[in-house]
């Protein structure tokens, strides 16, 4: 016997006799005998409950899993998420529910989704938003997929170069299987080229253009003209935005997007080694049928009561299957949950608050890095969030292993010189204090020694 | 479950000036966002709830009463695996040391982490019979699509140009939809009565078009539930076309223990964990689709990956994460399907789940799912139409009632289920029926709970004679009746800010 | 019980043409819209936009299903029945009356291939 199993003898009998087979393996009597697998499984013999939590203890030791001071960003961030978020997800009737398709006992989940929905059309001021997507960068890729489907003609969809690296590896693989070509548009000081766009939009064909803001290297970039420019040509303008710092951001809707699309990590996910995270994807009412995922609708049952259920359905590939509006079945609704609780909670002004909190960090560490002499700006006089570059006159790589020695991870490196740092509210002027203290102290010359 | 209706929106219970947070107040505030350009900020602020903590507890947790989870009863949606989750993945996956790691901190300072990500790998690899996976894929679907991606890209190394894809007509949406996404066009093959694949059929779609043939995508079992006996005999078709067989995990279930799709001559292949891995579904996700290769096609597989480190490696890590060459945001010779490496939290679950069932255990599974299955099968077909009558893997097909003179269809069927305290089976899928009811027990579900649920399966055949009127009103015992889909179609609200809108 | 209307054309996948001079009307049959149930959208094309015989122009959407329009006939689109937009439940009300497109004709002879009443009844009764 084994504890997920409730099969003891007597049942086994009964229902094998039912079944009209003597034995379990008989069931698979229609299988080529070539194909059953006759040897055992090499894997290990299984755990006690307590053997597992050894074993898992000694995986998330000290030396296995060190818990790092986090200044790193790069499309994960570490914010704070009240208690209340983890524990309310933890609940099992959210947990070990499936997709909603029987309305009447899944309006938990049906309701919490027009909740998310209903926030995330609001952050990005767009007139839709679906129930999510896997995660930023392969929304990322749905929006491109939009753009091209969309378009009538058009040889290419445009996409910034100054767009996380990460997400555009994502994008180019999609849209080189789908069959579509990306072209990027150079970037200057550390943004978009204006004059290489609009030569490219000049030149016509354009399905759309993706940008980011804030940019992968934390710049807030200013698209104003943008949108008219492509819409002229029919193309849609895609942005994709950190949910988090549209509390004080311009919103796609008022950049002009046509799609908005991002990571939801930064609402009240935990990091958790990069995943799972939550892709947020929202629309024009005009683009709405070209949406992909589930979306939740506001309905009435035959009661007369306010419902909700999952509509627009014939996009969908149970229906449409090969001409669905892309092949997602799924979303993350879990993780849609914990943005729905977190921005809950933290509403109106703590979101703000904690974009004002990451704001002052990240400025105050951008100067005092700057004030060690051994820095410089890597795009001088570009406006940044809580995110920022900045080059190292040194050894870069000895530096950062000198901050992970002691407990700190500096940032991402994203060139030969250059650092990227990013700050959250979770980041105390200590930590901030201490970081540049031990990058004020490194000798390079003693650490080869 | 409470059967009466939580109804308000978290918006409808805000009050300005309420707050559900706490943040530390000592910070230096020689910046602040004041200093942006206008240009670069929004004008009005977004109308976010303002509620206090025990507001937003109370919601959610009344919330979670008008929902239905496996913890809370029977759940036997076919294609689904609605298996029990169990409790101590949760305990794992929550360890502070993994959710607070940074994808990208250095290796040696995550070992563990990756530790578990190798040696999932590993297990996936010896429990398909193929060579190497990556994790990389957050579901089914993306599995789907990662999958036929890497059938294109080893395709396309050869200077191989193959721009068909083999369905069955049986298949779920996603197979099409799937290839459909990934540039191929998809030519169905037909069924027989029985619901296997028309080898016949496929033998003359690949007289016509062999050589245009890039991949055949297969389910087995197959949505019907039923093992394809000619398995073998098609994956040499295919592979003598110069073709890849694609294995559809959403049916692996079924199959633990007892044979593994590599040795049937797949090539590549996903496996859903949140189905055969007893990580939780979570309302519809997250999930995770791991792909699996064959040996010769591991260079396909997209990046990142987690490989075991140079053997010179002088810093001491075990495993480390390859990023690729193309970091740069081209796509060159390599593949990427996400942010970072996949949904780690979920990867915990299923790897303390195969601990936890060892290999001793593992190979219960499918048995033990395959004869709930056949149990239902047998016990029920004096009620409901069997329209395939041999052996059938870990799911069920009906064809509706056996008495179809009452009116009554498999959706009222379904929606009285729900008046019991069951989640209802699939229904109308496959399509090969006009009736179809699918279902799943799993190998979790006792004697006592499949015997109580094929009791309420006649019970509700009965009513369907003696009052016919009560199974197609319902349900009555949930906290809404059926719901008008048509009205949600039609004028779609999809937010908050529409219904106040309009009233 | 599905209705047919005398002098227009049909097609296989269940579109009409009614010909009046040099412009057609196109819609669905009362056949097709039986079968698709309650309609909830009608994804239509633009004004000037080219058709081609055989060809999909749209789409017809109910709760649980779609089904894409296929164009009987070549030419350009001269008018919308923009009535549709928000209320695409006239389909269902009156298919024959309702149609979807106004299309200036390129090729009146393509008219001979596609069906008269009888035949498409007969077809349907299939």
């Amino acid at each position: 016997m084994f504890k997920y199993f409730p099969h003891t003898e007597e049942d086994l009998q009964e229902m094998l006799k039912a079944a009209g087979a003597k034995s379990v393996h008989d069931l698979f009597d229609d299988v080529p005998e070539a194909a059953r697998f006759k040897r055992e499984y090499e894997l290990p013999e299984a755990l006690s409950e307590t053997d597992l939590r050894l074993f898992f203890e000694q995986l998330t030791a000290p030396d296995n899993a060190m818990q790092l001071v986090c200044f790193a960003g790069a499309g994960c961030y570490d914010h704070y998420a009240p208690s209340v978020v983890q524990n309310l997800i933890q609940r099992s009737e959210f947990l070990t529910s499936y997709t909603p398709y029987q309305a009447e006992i899944s309006q938990g989940t049906l309701h919490y989704i027009f909740e998310y929905q209903s926030m995330i059309a609001e952050l990005t001021g767009m007139d839709i938003a679906n129930a999510s997507m896997y995660d930023g960068a392969t929304a990322t890729a749905e929006a491109a997929m939009m753009a091209w489907g969309n378009a009538k003609k058009a040889n290419c969809v445009l996409m910034s170069e100054t767009v996380d690296p990460k997400v555009r590896r994502v994008v180019e693989t999609y849209a080189h299987f789908h069959g579509f070509p990306i072209k990027l548009v150079p970037a200057v000081n550390g943004v978009l080229d204006r004059s290489a766009l609009d030569k490219e939009i000049a030149e016509g064909g354009v399905a759309g253009l993706i940008v980011q803001q804030p940019n992968y290297y934390g710049i807030v970039e200013n698209y104003t003209g943008i949108a008219d420019a492509l819409h002229e040509q029919k193309g849609i303008f895609v942005v994709n935005a950190n949910p988090s710092d549209l509390a004080i951001l311009k919103t796609p809707a008022e950049w002009g997007a046509d799609v908005a699309v991002g990571e939801g990590q930064s609402l009240g996910i935990p990091m958790t080694f990069g995943g799972p995270g939550v892709g947020y994807m929202a629309c024009t009412e005009k683009l709405m049928r070209k949406l992909p995922g589930r979306i939740v609708g506001q309905t009435l049952d035959n009661r007369g009561q306010r419902a909700f259920v999952l509509t627009l359905q014939a996009r969908e590939q149970h229906i449409r299957r090969q001409k669905a509006t892309s092949n997602i079945c799924s979303n993350q609704s879990l993780m849609a949950l914990y943005v729905t609780i977190y921005l809950s909670l933290m509403g109106k002004e703590g979101l703000r608050e904690v974009a004002e909190v990451s704001y002052a960090g990240a400025h105050s560490l951008r100067d005092k890095l700057i004030a060690t002499g051994k820095f410089k700006d890597t795009f001088p006089g570009q406006p940044f969030f809580n995110e920022f570059c900045v080059d190292y006159e040194g050894d870069l790589e000895a530096l950062l292993d000198e901050c992970t020695a002691n407990g700190y991870l500096a940032g991402v490196q994203v060139g030969e010189k250059t650092l990227m740092l990013a700050v959250t509210e979770q980041r105390s002027t200590e930590e901030i204090d201490e970081l540049v203290e031990i990058i004020q102290q490194f000798k390079e010359e003693e650490a080869k020694a | 479950m409470n059967r009466t209706l939580y109804g308000n929106l978290i918006f409808e219970l805000s009050k300005k000036g309420r707050k559900g947070y706490s943040l530390p107040q000592d910070y230096d505030r020689t910046h602040t966002t004041a200093e942006l350009p206008e240009a670069l900020r929004r004008k009005e602020a977004a109308r976010l709830p303002e509620c206090d903590e025990l507001t937003v507890v109370r919601h959610y947790t009344n919330l979670s009463h008008n929902n239905f989870g496996v913890n809370d009863g029977f759940y036997p949606l076919g294609s689904c695996t609605m298996k029990y989750n169990p409790v101590i993945n949760e305990e794992i996956a929550g360890l502070k040391a993994f959710a607070g790691l940074h994808p990208l901190q250095p290796a040696v300072t995550c070992q563990g982490a990756l530790e578990v990500y190798y040696n999932l790998q590993e297990s996936l690899a010896e429990l398909a019979g193929l060579s190497e996976f990556t994790l990389n894929p957050c579901a089914g679907a993306h599995g789907e699509l990662t999958g036929l991606m890497v059938i294109r890209a080893y395709h396309e190394s050869r200077g191989d140009v193959r721009t068909k894809v083999l369905i069955p007509d049986s298949a779920h949406g996603t197979n099409p939809a799937s290839a459909a996404v990934c540039g191929l066009e998809v030519v169905e093959v037909k069924s027989l009565a029985d619901g296997t694949v028309d080898v016949e059929h496929l033998r003359q779609l690949l007289s016509e078009m062999g050589s245009e043939v890039a991949a055949m995508m297969m389910t087995n079992p197959n949505t019907l539930g039923i093992f394809e006996p000619r398995v073998l005999e098609i994956t040499k078709m295919i592979h003598e076309a110069g073709g890849l067989m694609y294995y559809d995990g959403a049916n692996l279930n079924a199959l633990l223990g007892e044979c593994r799709p590599g040795d049937m001559g797949f090539d590549v292949m996903h496996i859903n964990l949140h189905k055969t891995f007893s990580t939780p579904h979570g309302g519809g996700g997250p999930g995770s689709g791991p792909v699996g290769v064959r040996k010769g096609l591991e260079q396909f597989l997209p990046m990142p990956r987690v490989v075991e480190a140079p053997t010179d490696s002088c810093t001491g890590e075990s495993y480390v994460v390859d990023w690729g060459k193309s970091f740069e945001g081209k796509r060159g010779e390599e593949l990427s399907v996400g942010n970072f490496f996949g949904n780690f939290g979920v990867m915990l679950k299923a790897y303390a789940y195969i601990l936890s069932l060892g290999r001793e255990h593992i190979k219960e599974v499918g048995p033990l799912a395959t004869l709930n299955a056949n149990y239902i099968k047998e016990r029920l077909r004096d009620s409901y139409l069997l329209p395939i009558k041999g052996l059938c893997k870990h799911e069920v097909v009906f064809d509706g009632l056996v008495d179809k003179s009452t009116g009554v269809t498999t959706m009222d069927v379904a929606k009285r289920l729900l008046d019991y305290g069951y989640h209802a089976p699939t229904i109308y899928f496959p399509l090969l029926f006009h009736e179809s009811l699918m279902i799943e027990p799993t190998e979790n579900e006792s004697k006592e709970t499949i015997d109580a649920f094929i009791d309420v399966m006649h019970k509700i055949a009965e009513e369907a004679k003696t009052d016919p009127e009560l199974v197609k009103t319902a349900p009555h015992n949930t906290p809404i009746g059926r719901v008008d889909d048509v009205l949600a179609a039609k004028q779609p609200v999809t937010t908050y800010w529409k219904t106040i809108a309009e009233s | 019980m599905a209705k047919f209307e005398e002098g227009l054309r049909y097609s296989e996948s269940h579109e009409y043409v009614r010909v009046e001079g040099e412009y057609g009307y196109i819609g669905i049959s009362d056949y097709a819209q039986h079968a698709l149930g309650n309609v909830v959208y009608v994804d239509m094309p633009e004004v000037d936009d080219e058709v081609t015989a055989g060809e999909e122009f749209g789409a017809v959407e109910s709760v649980k299903a779609a089904s894409d329009l296929i164009s009987p006939v070549s030419g350009t689109v001269v008018e919308v029945n923009e009535a549709l937009e928000d209320t695409p439940e006239l389909l269902n009300e009156d298919a024959f009356a309702n149609w979807i497109i106004k299309v200036q004709l390129s090729d009146p002879a393509e008219l001979e291939s596609l069906m008269d009443k009888a035949a498409y009844e007969a077809f349907c009764a299939e």
